[in-house]
Protein backbone atom coordinates (compact mmCIF):
# COMPACT_ATOMS: atom_id res chain seq x y z
CA UNK A 1 0.00 0.00 0.00
CA UNK A 2 0.86 3.70 -0.44
CA UNK A 3 2.46 5.15 2.66
CA UNK A 4 -0.79 7.55 2.57
CA UNK A 5 -3.68 5.01 2.14
CA UNK A 6 -1.90 2.70 4.65
CA UNK A 7 -2.06 5.39 7.29
CA UNK A 8 -5.79 6.31 6.50
CA UNK A 9 -6.72 2.11 6.97
CA UNK A 10 -4.59 2.06 9.91
CA UNK A 11 -6.80 5.16 11.37
CA UNK A 12 -9.94 3.42 10.46
CA UNK A 13 -8.81 0.08 12.31
CA UNK A 14 -8.14 2.20 15.19
CA UNK A 15 -11.72 3.58 15.22
CA UNK A 16 -11.00 6.83 13.68
CA UNK A 17 -14.48 7.41 12.75
CA UNK A 18 -14.18 11.25 11.53
CA UNK A 19 -11.96 12.66 8.94
CA UNK A 20 -12.05 16.44 8.50
CA UNK A 21 -9.43 17.61 5.80
CA UNK A 22 -8.89 20.45 2.65
CA UNK A 23 -6.77 18.92 -0.13
CA UNK A 24 -3.24 19.92 -0.75
CA UNK A 25 -0.27 17.57 -2.52
CA UNK A 26 1.44 15.33 -1.06
CA UNK A 27 -1.15 14.36 1.12
CA UNK A 28 -4.39 13.99 -1.23
CA UNK A 29 -4.62 10.18 -0.78
CA UNK A 30 -5.44 10.51 2.87
CA UNK A 31 -8.71 12.81 2.13
CA UNK A 32 -9.57 10.32 -0.94
CA UNK A 33 -9.08 7.61 1.10
CA UNK A 34 -11.21 8.26 3.56
CA UNK A 35 -13.90 9.66 1.64
CA UNK A 36 -14.37 6.43 0.00
CA UNK A 37 -14.00 4.23 3.40
CA UNK A 38 -15.74 6.34 5.53
CA UNK A 39 -19.06 5.83 4.44
CA UNK A 40 -18.49 2.09 4.32
CA UNK A 41 -17.82 1.98 8.20
CA UNK A 42 -20.40 4.57 9.30
CA UNK A 43 -18.25 7.15 9.74
CA UNK A 44 -17.57 10.87 8.82
CA UNK A 45 -15.12 12.35 6.19
CA UNK A 46 -16.04 16.33 5.65
CA UNK A 47 -14.03 18.10 2.95
CA UNK A 48 -14.08 21.56 4.82
CA UNK A 49 -13.53 25.46 3.08
CA UNK A 50 -10.20 25.87 4.43
CA UNK A 51 -7.65 24.08 6.64
CA UNK A 52 -8.69 26.76 9.03
CA UNK A 53 -12.41 25.12 9.72
CA UNK A 54 -11.18 21.70 8.86
CA UNK A 55 -8.64 21.99 12.15
CA UNK A 56 -11.60 23.76 13.77
CA UNK A 57 -14.12 20.85 13.21
CA UNK A 58 -11.55 18.37 14.21
CA UNK A 59 -11.53 21.05 17.95
CA UNK A 60 -15.56 20.15 17.75
CA UNK A 61 -15.90 16.40 16.84
CA UNK A 62 -12.71 16.04 19.66
CA UNK A 63 -14.78 17.72 21.79
CA UNK A 64 -17.31 15.96 21.42
CA UNK A 65 -15.29 12.78 22.47
CA UNK A 66 -14.89 11.22 18.30
CA UNK A 67 -12.08 9.70 17.01
CA UNK A 68 -10.92 12.16 14.85
CA UNK A 69 -8.25 12.70 12.11
CA UNK A 70 -7.18 15.29 10.30
CA UNK A 71 -3.97 15.36 7.19
CA UNK A 72 -2.35 18.40 5.38
CA UNK A 73 1.21 19.20 4.37
CA UNK A 74 3.38 22.51 4.96
CA UNK A 75 1.31 25.12 4.07
CA UNK A 76 -2.08 23.62 5.45
CA UNK A 77 -0.06 23.09 8.57
CA UNK A 78 0.77 26.25 8.78
CA UNK A 79 -2.39 27.51 8.65
CA UNK A 80 -4.04 24.77 11.15
CA UNK A 81 -1.52 26.30 13.87
CA UNK A 82 -4.40 28.67 15.31
CA UNK A 83 -6.65 25.64 15.97
CA UNK A 84 -3.86 23.59 17.09
CA UNK A 85 -2.83 25.58 19.81
CA UNK A 86 -6.69 25.83 21.03
CA UNK A 87 -7.04 22.24 21.00
CA UNK A 88 -3.78 21.35 22.87
CA UNK A 89 -4.73 24.15 25.16
CA UNK A 90 -8.06 23.00 25.49
CA UNK A 91 -6.53 19.52 25.76
CA UNK A 92 -8.90 17.78 23.75
CA UNK A 93 -7.68 14.08 21.99
CA UNK A 94 -6.76 14.07 17.90
CA UNK A 95 -4.52 13.30 15.66
CA UNK A 96 -2.90 15.63 12.97
CA UNK A 97 -1.03 14.21 10.05
CA UNK A 98 1.35 15.98 8.21
CA UNK A 99 2.82 14.89 4.97
CA UNK A 100 5.85 16.97 4.80
CA UNK A 101 7.16 18.97 1.23
CA UNK A 102 9.30 22.02 0.94
CA UNK A 103 8.88 25.03 1.67
CA UNK A 104 9.13 28.01 3.11
CA UNK A 105 5.69 29.51 1.12
CA UNK A 106 4.37 27.73 -0.99
CA UNK A 107 7.78 25.75 -1.64
CA UNK A 108 7.55 22.81 -3.69
CA UNK A 109 6.09 19.14 -3.81
CA UNK A 110 8.96 17.21 -2.77
CA UNK A 111 9.91 15.82 0.51
CA UNK A 112 11.63 17.62 2.93
CA UNK A 113 11.84 17.58 6.83
CA UNK A 114 11.95 21.37 7.03
CA UNK A 115 8.44 21.29 9.25
CA UNK A 116 10.93 19.55 12.22
CA UNK A 117 10.46 23.02 14.25
CA UNK A 118 7.17 23.78 13.67
CA UNK A 119 5.86 20.54 14.34
CA UNK A 120 8.24 20.17 17.93
CA UNK A 121 8.61 23.38 18.90
CA UNK A 122 5.03 24.51 19.39
CA UNK A 123 4.17 25.74 15.79
CA UNK A 124 0.92 27.85 17.34
CA UNK A 125 0.97 30.27 20.42
CA UNK A 126 1.71 29.58 23.56
CA UNK A 127 3.95 27.40 25.78
CA UNK A 128 2.38 24.01 24.74
CA UNK A 129 3.89 20.66 22.99
CA UNK A 130 2.49 18.31 20.62
CA UNK A 131 3.54 14.31 20.73
CA UNK A 132 4.81 13.95 17.73
CA UNK A 133 6.01 10.25 15.66
CA UNK A 134 8.20 9.57 12.57
CA UNK A 135 7.72 6.68 11.00
CA UNK A 136 10.01 4.67 9.19
CA UNK A 137 8.13 2.65 6.69
CA UNK A 138 4.88 1.86 5.46
CA UNK A 139 3.80 -0.58 8.33
CA UNK A 140 4.82 1.95 11.19
CA UNK A 141 2.89 4.76 9.23
CA UNK A 142 -0.23 1.36 10.17
CA UNK A 143 1.39 1.26 14.12
CA UNK A 144 2.05 4.74 15.27
CA UNK A 145 -1.34 6.15 13.56
CA UNK A 146 -3.32 3.57 15.97
CA UNK A 147 -0.69 4.36 18.59
CA UNK A 148 -1.56 8.32 18.29
CA UNK A 149 -5.24 7.75 18.68
CA UNK A 150 -4.56 5.84 21.82
CA UNK A 151 -1.57 8.18 23.32
CA UNK A 152 -4.11 11.43 22.11
CA UNK A 153 -6.89 10.18 24.44
CA UNK A 154 -4.42 9.24 27.03
CA UNK A 155 -2.79 12.29 27.62
CA UNK A 156 -6.00 14.44 26.21
CA UNK A 157 -3.30 15.67 23.45
CA UNK A 158 -2.92 16.17 20.06
CA UNK A 159 -0.54 13.97 18.53
CA UNK A 160 1.15 15.03 15.14
CA UNK A 161 2.39 12.63 12.77
CA UNK A 162 5.18 14.21 11.11
CA UNK A 163 5.48 11.81 7.43
CA UNK A 164 6.77 13.79 4.23
CA UNK A 165 6.07 13.05 0.56
CA UNK A 166 8.09 10.35 0.30
CA UNK A 167 6.64 8.35 3.23
CA UNK A 168 3.04 9.18 1.88
CA UNK A 169 3.66 8.22 -1.78
CA UNK A 170 5.82 5.15 -1.50
CA UNK A 171 4.60 1.67 -1.67
CA UNK A 172 5.51 -1.36 1.03
CA UNK A 173 3.95 -4.34 2.09
CA UNK A 174 1.72 -3.92 5.44
CA UNK A 175 0.40 -6.11 8.15
CA UNK A 176 -3.23 -4.36 9.14
CA UNK A 177 -4.11 -5.00 12.19
CA UNK A 178 -7.99 -6.31 13.16
CA UNK A 179 -10.77 -3.23 12.86
CA UNK A 180 -11.19 -1.79 16.88
CA UNK A 181 -13.88 -0.44 18.29
CA UNK A 182 -13.66 2.81 20.52
CA UNK A 183 -16.52 4.29 22.38
CA UNK A 184 -16.89 8.10 22.21
CA UNK A 185 -18.30 7.90 25.61
CA UNK A 186 -15.98 10.59 27.53
CA UNK A 187 -17.02 12.03 31.38
CA UNK A 188 -15.83 15.55 29.42
CA UNK A 189 -16.86 15.32 26.29
CA UNK A 190 -19.53 18.11 25.10
CA UNK A 191 -22.31 15.24 24.51
CA UNK A 192 -25.34 17.55 25.99
CA UNK A 193 -25.46 17.17 29.96
CA UNK A 194 -27.74 14.39 29.28
CA UNK A 195 -28.82 13.78 33.46
CA UNK A 196 -25.31 15.17 34.25
CA UNK A 197 -25.20 17.80 37.50
CA UNK A 198 -23.15 20.43 35.63
CA UNK A 199 -22.67 21.06 32.04
CA UNK A 200 -19.18 19.94 30.70
CA UNK A 201 -17.09 23.34 29.00
CA UNK A 202 -14.44 23.12 26.86
CA UNK A 203 -12.16 25.85 26.44
CA UNK A 204 -8.37 27.77 26.42
CA UNK A 205 -9.38 31.18 28.57
CA UNK A 206 -7.81 32.17 31.59
CA UNK A 207 -8.94 35.25 32.03
CA UNK A 208 -7.35 36.16 35.03
CA UNK A 209 -3.47 34.96 35.40
CA UNK A 210 -3.83 33.33 38.07
CA UNK A 211 -6.12 31.02 36.39
CA UNK A 212 -4.21 30.87 33.46
CA UNK A 213 -0.76 29.99 35.37
CA UNK A 214 -2.78 27.03 36.93
CA UNK A 215 -3.75 26.00 33.18
CA UNK A 216 0.03 26.06 32.25
CA UNK A 217 1.17 24.57 35.27
CA UNK A 218 -1.08 21.61 34.73
CA UNK A 219 0.16 21.49 30.66
CA UNK A 220 3.51 21.39 31.53
CA UNK A 221 3.10 18.73 34.43
CA UNK A 222 2.02 16.33 31.22
CA UNK A 223 4.28 17.15 29.18
CA UNK A 224 6.60 16.26 32.03
CA UNK A 225 4.97 13.06 32.09
CA UNK A 226 4.84 12.54 28.25
CA UNK A 227 8.67 12.92 28.63
CA UNK A 228 9.40 10.77 30.91
CA UNK A 229 7.21 7.84 29.14
CA UNK A 230 6.60 8.11 25.86
CA UNK A 231 10.31 8.32 24.12
CA UNK A 232 10.47 6.25 21.36
CA UNK A 233 13.98 5.34 19.35
CA UNK A 234 15.47 2.50 17.28
CA UNK A 235 19.24 2.00 17.18
CA UNK A 236 21.14 -0.43 14.97
CA UNK A 237 25.12 -1.46 15.79
CA UNK A 238 25.67 1.72 17.49
CA UNK A 239 27.46 -0.30 20.34
CA UNK A 240 30.74 -0.41 18.81
CA UNK A 241 30.52 2.35 16.44
CA UNK A 242 33.11 4.96 16.59
CA UNK A 243 30.28 7.42 14.71
CA UNK A 244 27.08 7.07 15.27
CA UNK A 245 24.58 8.87 12.56
CA UNK A 246 21.19 10.37 13.93
CA UNK A 247 18.42 10.43 11.04
CA UNK A 248 14.61 9.98 11.08
CA UNK A 249 11.88 9.11 8.67
CA UNK A 250 12.82 9.31 4.88
CA UNK A 251 16.66 10.50 5.71
CA UNK A 252 17.37 7.28 8.31
CA UNK A 253 16.24 4.85 5.33
CA UNK A 254 19.05 6.45 3.29
CA UNK A 255 20.99 6.68 5.90
CA UNK A 256 20.36 2.86 6.20
CA UNK A 257 21.49 1.73 3.34
CA UNK A 258 24.91 4.05 3.50
CA UNK A 259 25.38 1.70 6.88
CA UNK A 260 24.95 -0.73 5.12
CA UNK A 261 27.60 -0.65 2.66
CA UNK A 262 29.97 0.66 5.27
CA UNK A 263 29.85 -1.60 7.77
CA UNK A 264 30.65 -4.27 4.76
CA UNK A 265 33.60 -1.98 4.05
CA UNK A 266 34.91 -2.77 7.60
CA UNK A 267 33.58 0.78 9.26
CA UNK A 268 32.04 0.86 12.60
CA UNK A 269 28.93 3.36 12.29
CA UNK A 270 25.78 2.92 13.61
CA UNK A 271 22.26 4.26 13.16
CA UNK A 272 20.36 6.40 15.59
CA UNK A 273 16.13 6.73 14.73
CA UNK A 274 13.93 9.10 16.57
CA UNK A 275 10.81 7.82 15.92
CA UNK A 276 9.40 10.61 18.88
CA UNK A 277 10.46 14.00 17.92
CA UNK A 278 8.97 15.49 20.62
CA UNK A 279 9.52 13.83 23.12
CA UNK A 280 13.18 13.61 21.59
CA UNK A 281 15.50 10.75 22.89
CA UNK A 282 18.06 13.23 24.01
CA UNK A 283 18.97 11.41 26.92
CA UNK A 284 19.74 8.34 24.85
CA UNK A 285 22.13 10.27 22.31
CA UNK A 286 23.45 12.06 25.88
CA UNK A 287 24.04 8.30 27.40
CA UNK A 288 26.01 7.39 24.28
CA UNK A 289 28.16 10.93 24.37
CA UNK A 290 29.17 10.18 27.35
CA UNK A 291 30.90 6.75 26.14
CA UNK A 292 32.36 8.80 23.74
CA UNK A 293 30.59 8.27 20.30
CA UNK A 294 30.73 11.50 17.79
CA UNK A 295 26.94 12.10 15.94
CA UNK A 296 26.56 12.91 12.39
CA UNK A 297 23.00 14.49 11.79
CA UNK A 298 21.58 13.48 8.62
CA UNK A 299 18.32 15.49 7.45
CA UNK A 300 16.55 16.61 4.55
CA UNK A 301 16.77 20.98 6.01
CA UNK A 302 19.27 23.45 6.33
CA UNK A 303 19.60 21.75 9.82
CA UNK A 304 16.54 21.80 12.75
CA UNK A 305 16.77 18.43 14.88
CA UNK A 306 20.37 19.26 14.92
CA UNK A 307 19.95 21.55 16.86
CA UNK A 308 18.22 18.85 19.62
CA UNK A 309 21.46 16.24 18.85
CA UNK A 310 23.20 19.29 20.13
CA UNK A 311 21.25 20.29 23.20
CA UNK A 312 21.23 16.94 24.38
CA UNK A 313 24.99 16.11 23.84
CA UNK A 314 25.97 18.53 25.20
CA UNK A 315 28.96 19.16 23.33
CA UNK A 316 28.66 20.95 19.28
CA UNK A 317 32.02 19.96 18.63
CA UNK A 318 31.02 15.92 18.41
CA UNK A 319 28.24 16.66 16.21
CA UNK A 320 28.60 17.29 12.38
CA UNK A 321 25.63 17.87 10.32
CA UNK A 322 24.87 17.17 6.75
CA UNK A 323 21.65 18.79 5.27
CA UNK A 324 19.74 18.21 1.54
CA UNK A 325 17.93 21.70 1.44
CA UNK A 326 14.36 21.16 0.62
CA UNK A 327 12.55 18.88 -1.94
CA UNK A 328 16.10 16.91 -2.55
CA UNK A 329 16.88 13.67 -1.06
CA UNK A 330 20.24 12.67 -0.19
CA UNK A 331 21.36 10.08 -2.49
CA UNK A 332 23.31 6.68 -0.74
CA UNK A 333 26.24 7.53 -2.17
CA UNK A 334 26.42 11.09 -0.44
CA UNK A 335 25.60 9.72 2.44
CA UNK A 336 27.97 7.22 2.45
CA UNK A 337 30.76 9.78 0.89
CA UNK A 338 29.91 12.35 3.91
CA UNK A 339 29.95 9.77 6.74
CA UNK A 340 33.48 8.50 5.32
CA UNK A 341 35.07 12.13 5.54
CA UNK A 342 33.56 12.49 9.04
CA UNK A 343 35.61 8.78 9.77
CA UNK A 344 38.90 10.19 8.66
CA UNK A 345 38.56 13.17 10.36
CA UNK A 346 38.99 11.42 13.08
CA UNK A 347 38.13 11.92 17.00
CA UNK A 348 38.75 15.31 18.73
CA UNK A 349 39.39 18.08 17.26
CA UNK B 1 -51.77 29.59 41.77
CA UNK B 2 -49.75 28.69 38.29
CA UNK B 3 -46.74 30.13 38.10
CA UNK B 4 -46.37 32.14 34.89
CA UNK B 5 -43.08 33.67 35.02
CA UNK B 6 -39.98 31.57 36.40
CA UNK B 7 -36.15 32.16 35.58
CA UNK B 8 -35.12 30.04 32.66
CA UNK B 9 -33.89 26.33 33.33
CA UNK B 10 -31.14 26.17 30.91
CA UNK B 11 -29.88 29.98 32.30
CA UNK B 12 -26.93 29.83 35.09
CA UNK B 13 -28.39 32.22 38.07
CA UNK B 14 -24.80 33.73 37.54
CA UNK B 15 -24.26 37.80 37.61
CA UNK B 16 -22.97 38.69 33.70
CA UNK B 17 -20.02 40.82 32.51
CA UNK B 18 -21.74 42.65 30.47
CA UNK B 19 -22.68 46.10 30.34
CA UNK B 20 -25.40 48.11 31.92
CA UNK B 21 -27.79 48.69 28.98
CA UNK B 22 -26.83 45.89 26.99
CA UNK B 23 -28.93 43.87 24.80
CA UNK B 24 -26.92 40.53 25.28
CA UNK B 25 -28.48 39.48 28.67
CA UNK B 26 -31.98 39.61 26.83
CA UNK B 27 -30.57 37.52 24.00
CA UNK B 28 -29.56 35.03 26.57
CA UNK B 29 -32.53 34.90 28.34
CA UNK B 30 -34.53 34.27 24.86
CA UNK B 31 -32.37 31.84 23.76
CA UNK B 32 -32.77 30.04 27.39
CA UNK B 33 -36.50 30.11 26.78
CA UNK B 34 -36.38 28.54 23.72
CA UNK B 35 -33.96 26.00 25.01
CA UNK B 36 -36.70 25.28 28.14
CA UNK B 37 -39.72 25.15 25.87
CA UNK B 38 -38.52 22.60 23.43
CA UNK B 39 -37.21 20.52 26.19
CA UNK B 40 -33.48 20.33 24.80
CA UNK B 41 -31.64 21.29 27.54
CA UNK B 42 -29.75 17.68 28.10
CA UNK B 43 -29.01 17.02 24.34
CA UNK B 44 -28.17 21.12 23.69
CA UNK B 45 -24.34 21.88 23.13
CA UNK B 46 -23.25 25.91 22.67
CA UNK B 47 -20.60 27.07 20.99
CA UNK B 48 -19.02 30.46 22.56
CA UNK B 49 -17.64 33.09 20.10
CA UNK B 50 -14.50 35.53 20.70
CA UNK B 51 -15.87 38.67 21.70
CA UNK B 52 -18.89 39.90 24.18
CA UNK B 53 -19.90 36.55 24.80
CA UNK B 54 -16.88 34.65 24.95
CA UNK B 55 -17.83 33.31 28.43
CA UNK B 56 -21.51 32.28 27.42
CA UNK B 57 -20.49 28.96 28.34
CA UNK B 58 -20.62 30.85 32.14
CA UNK B 59 -24.24 31.46 31.87
CA UNK B 60 -26.03 28.73 29.90
CA UNK B 61 -26.42 25.23 31.98
CA UNK B 62 -25.37 23.40 29.14
CA UNK B 63 -22.50 21.48 27.67
CA UNK B 64 -20.17 24.77 25.78
CA UNK B 65 -17.31 24.48 23.60
CA UNK B 66 -15.41 27.98 23.11
CA UNK B 67 -14.06 28.62 19.72
CA UNK B 68 -11.48 30.61 18.20
CA UNK B 69 -12.56 33.89 16.64
CA UNK B 70 -14.92 33.47 13.88
CA UNK B 71 -14.73 29.64 13.74
CA UNK B 72 -18.08 28.53 16.11
CA UNK B 73 -19.48 26.66 12.76
CA UNK B 74 -17.04 24.65 11.95
CA UNK B 75 -16.78 23.47 15.75
CA UNK B 76 -20.09 23.44 15.91
CA UNK B 77 -19.93 21.24 12.63
CA UNK B 78 -17.62 18.64 14.30
CA UNK B 79 -19.58 18.17 17.80
CA UNK B 80 -22.57 17.87 15.29
CA UNK B 81 -20.95 15.29 13.23
CA UNK B 82 -20.38 13.11 16.29
CA UNK B 83 -23.51 13.68 17.97
CA UNK B 84 -26.28 14.15 15.34
CA UNK B 85 -28.90 13.89 18.35
CA UNK B 86 -27.25 17.09 19.78
CA UNK B 87 -28.51 20.60 19.18
CA UNK B 88 -25.79 22.47 18.83
CA UNK B 89 -25.70 26.25 18.52
CA UNK B 90 -23.09 28.80 17.94
CA UNK B 91 -23.65 32.20 19.80
CA UNK B 92 -21.86 34.55 17.79
CA UNK B 93 -21.21 39.03 17.25
CA UNK B 94 -20.84 40.94 13.87
CA UNK B 95 -17.13 40.89 13.98
CA UNK B 96 -16.91 37.37 14.78
CA UNK B 97 -19.17 35.76 12.35
CA UNK B 98 -19.39 38.52 9.32
CA UNK B 99 -15.30 39.41 9.36
CA UNK B 100 -13.02 36.80 10.53
CA UNK B 101 -15.15 33.66 10.45
CA UNK B 102 -17.28 34.83 7.04
CA UNK B 103 -15.94 31.56 5.31
CA UNK B 104 -17.28 29.48 8.17
CA UNK B 105 -20.29 30.50 8.58
CA UNK B 106 -21.19 31.10 4.38
CA UNK B 107 -19.79 27.04 4.31
CA UNK B 108 -21.66 26.20 7.49
CA UNK B 109 -24.86 27.57 5.58
CA UNK B 110 -24.33 26.22 1.88
CA UNK B 111 -23.88 22.89 3.77
CA UNK B 112 -27.01 23.00 5.45
CA UNK B 113 -25.25 21.65 8.53
CA UNK B 114 -28.13 20.86 11.26
CA UNK B 115 -26.83 23.62 13.91
CA UNK B 116 -28.33 27.41 14.84
CA UNK B 117 -26.59 29.94 14.85
CA UNK B 118 -27.47 33.45 17.19
CA UNK B 119 -25.95 36.08 15.37
CA UNK B 120 -25.87 39.61 17.59
CA UNK B 121 -25.85 42.26 15.20
CA UNK B 122 -24.07 45.79 17.37
CA UNK B 123 -22.23 47.33 14.27
CA UNK B 124 -19.38 47.13 16.40
CA UNK B 125 -16.30 45.27 18.13
CA UNK B 126 -17.50 45.24 22.02
CA UNK B 127 -14.69 43.65 23.89
CA UNK B 128 -12.47 44.95 22.23
CA UNK B 129 -13.39 48.49 23.07
CA UNK B 130 -15.72 49.42 20.33
CA UNK B 131 -13.37 49.04 16.77
CA UNK B 132 -15.36 49.42 13.12
CA UNK B 133 -16.75 46.02 12.29
CA UNK B 134 -18.00 44.90 8.82
CA UNK B 135 -21.76 45.71 9.45
CA UNK B 136 -20.39 49.58 10.96
CA UNK B 137 -22.76 51.90 9.28
CA UNK B 138 -21.82 54.62 6.64
CA UNK B 139 -20.59 57.57 8.73
CA UNK B 140 -20.76 55.90 11.87
CA UNK B 141 -18.01 56.74 14.47
CA UNK B 142 -15.94 53.88 15.86
CA UNK B 143 -12.12 53.92 17.51
CA UNK B 144 -11.26 52.83 14.20
CA UNK B 145 -12.86 54.75 11.83
CA UNK B 146 -13.06 58.30 14.36
CA UNK B 147 -13.83 60.67 11.54
CA UNK B 148 -17.03 57.93 10.64
CA UNK B 149 -16.82 54.77 8.49
CA UNK B 150 -16.54 56.11 4.80
CA UNK B 151 -17.12 53.74 2.59
CA UNK B 152 -15.11 55.22 -0.28
CA UNK B 153 -12.15 53.89 2.00
CA UNK B 154 -13.71 51.26 3.61
CA UNK B 155 -16.21 49.75 1.52
CA UNK B 156 -20.25 49.21 2.69
CA UNK B 157 -21.72 46.84 5.27
CA UNK B 158 -22.46 43.52 4.91
CA UNK B 159 -26.28 42.07 5.49
CA UNK B 160 -25.55 38.83 6.42
CA UNK B 161 -29.09 37.50 6.33
CA UNK B 162 -29.48 38.85 2.53
CA UNK B 163 -26.28 37.19 1.53
CA UNK B 164 -26.74 33.91 3.43
CA UNK B 165 -30.23 34.02 1.36
CA UNK B 166 -28.67 33.48 -1.87
CA UNK B 167 -27.53 29.98 -1.05
CA UNK B 168 -29.81 26.81 -0.93
CA UNK B 169 -28.44 25.74 2.12
CA UNK B 170 -30.05 27.62 4.96
CA UNK B 171 -33.56 26.07 6.20
CA UNK B 172 -34.54 29.26 8.06
CA UNK B 173 -33.13 32.79 7.86
CA UNK B 174 -34.50 35.76 10.23
CA UNK B 175 -33.40 39.19 11.33
CA UNK B 176 -35.31 40.47 14.42
CA UNK B 177 -34.45 43.14 17.26
CA UNK B 178 -34.66 43.41 20.75
CA UNK B 179 -34.80 47.21 21.05
CA UNK B 180 -38.39 47.44 22.83
CA UNK B 181 -40.50 44.80 24.59
CA UNK B 182 -42.92 43.89 21.61
CA UNK B 183 -39.60 42.72 19.32
CA UNK B 184 -38.47 41.58 22.13
CA UNK B 185 -41.34 39.21 22.28
CA UNK B 186 -41.23 38.29 18.27
CA UNK B 187 -37.12 37.82 18.59
CA UNK B 188 -37.59 35.00 21.26
CA UNK B 189 -40.07 33.38 18.47
CA UNK B 190 -38.02 33.53 15.61
CA UNK B 191 -35.34 31.76 17.89
CA UNK B 192 -37.83 29.27 19.14
CA UNK B 193 -38.42 28.76 15.63
CA UNK B 194 -34.87 28.30 14.69
CA UNK B 195 -34.18 25.82 17.61
CA UNK B 196 -37.47 24.10 16.05
CA UNK B 197 -35.92 23.45 12.30
CA UNK B 198 -33.01 21.98 14.28
CA UNK B 199 -34.97 20.03 16.44
CA UNK B 200 -36.91 18.77 13.07
CA UNK B 201 -33.71 18.13 11.79
CA UNK B 202 -34.49 20.97 8.98
CA UNK B 203 -30.78 22.17 8.36
CA UNK B 204 -29.48 25.64 9.19
CA UNK B 205 -30.97 28.25 11.02
CA UNK B 206 -29.60 31.77 11.74
CA UNK B 207 -31.43 34.41 13.79
CA UNK B 208 -30.07 37.98 13.46
CA UNK B 209 -30.74 40.07 16.56
CA UNK B 210 -30.20 43.65 15.86
CA UNK B 211 -28.58 44.75 19.13
CA UNK B 212 -27.46 47.68 21.49
CA UNK B 213 -24.13 48.41 22.26
CA UNK B 214 -24.19 51.98 24.92
CA UNK B 215 -20.77 51.54 25.94
CA UNK B 216 -18.71 51.45 22.50
CA UNK B 217 -21.39 53.96 20.89
CA UNK B 218 -21.48 56.51 23.92
CA UNK B 219 -24.81 56.68 24.34
CA UNK B 220 -27.23 55.70 27.11
CA UNK B 221 -28.87 52.66 27.02
CA UNK B 222 -32.17 54.03 26.12
CA UNK B 223 -30.63 56.48 23.20
CA UNK B 224 -28.89 53.08 22.49
CA UNK B 225 -32.41 51.54 21.86
CA UNK B 226 -33.19 54.53 20.06
CA UNK B 227 -30.74 54.20 18.07
CA UNK B 228 -31.46 50.42 17.05
CA UNK B 229 -34.55 51.45 15.61
CA UNK B 230 -33.88 54.68 13.63
CA UNK B 231 -30.40 53.67 12.24
CA UNK B 232 -30.47 49.98 12.32
CA UNK B 233 -33.29 49.12 11.14
CA UNK B 234 -33.57 51.39 8.15
CA UNK B 235 -30.26 49.97 6.76
CA UNK B 236 -30.96 46.50 8.28
CA UNK B 237 -34.85 45.82 7.52
CA UNK B 238 -36.48 43.25 9.90
CA UNK B 239 -37.69 40.20 8.33
CA UNK B 240 -37.78 36.42 7.05
CA UNK B 241 -35.45 36.10 4.26
CA UNK B 242 -35.48 32.19 4.36
CA UNK B 243 -38.84 30.91 5.37
CA UNK B 244 -39.12 27.51 7.64
CA UNK B 245 -41.47 25.75 5.48
CA UNK B 246 -39.28 26.38 2.67
CA UNK B 247 -39.71 27.62 -0.77
CA UNK B 248 -39.73 31.73 0.10
CA UNK B 249 -36.12 32.58 -1.75
CA UNK B 250 -37.13 36.52 -1.14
Amino acid sequence: MKGNEALAEGAIRAGCRYFFGYPITPQNEIPEYMARRMPQVDGVFLQAESEVSAINMVYGAGGAGGRVLTSSSGPGISLKQEGISYIAGAQIPCVIVNVARGGPGLGGLNPSQSDYFQATKGGGHGDYHLLVFAPGTAQEMVDLIELAFDKAEEYRNPVMILSDAIMGQMMEPVVLPEMRTVSADKPWATTGKNGRSKPNVINSLGIVSEDLEKINIELQDKYKRMAAAEVRYEVDGVDDADLVVVAYGTSSRVVSSAITQLRQAGKKVGLFRPITLWPFPGQALADLAAVGKRFLVVEMSAGQMVEDVILSVNDRFKVEFFGKLNGTVPTVREVYDRITAVLSKGGEE
Amino acid sequence: MKKIFAYPRALSPKRTHYCPGCTHGVIHRLVAEAIDDLGIQERTVGIAPVGCAVLAYEYFDVDFQEAAHGRAPAVATGVKRVHPEAIVFSYQGDGDLASIGMAEIIHAATRGENITVIFVNNTVYGMTGGQMAPTTLPGQKTTTSPYGRDTATVGYPIRVCELLATLDGPSYLERVSVHDPKHIIKAGQAIKKAFAQQVAGKGFSLVEVLSSCPTNWGMTPEKALACVKEKLIPYYPLGVFRAPEGGDRS
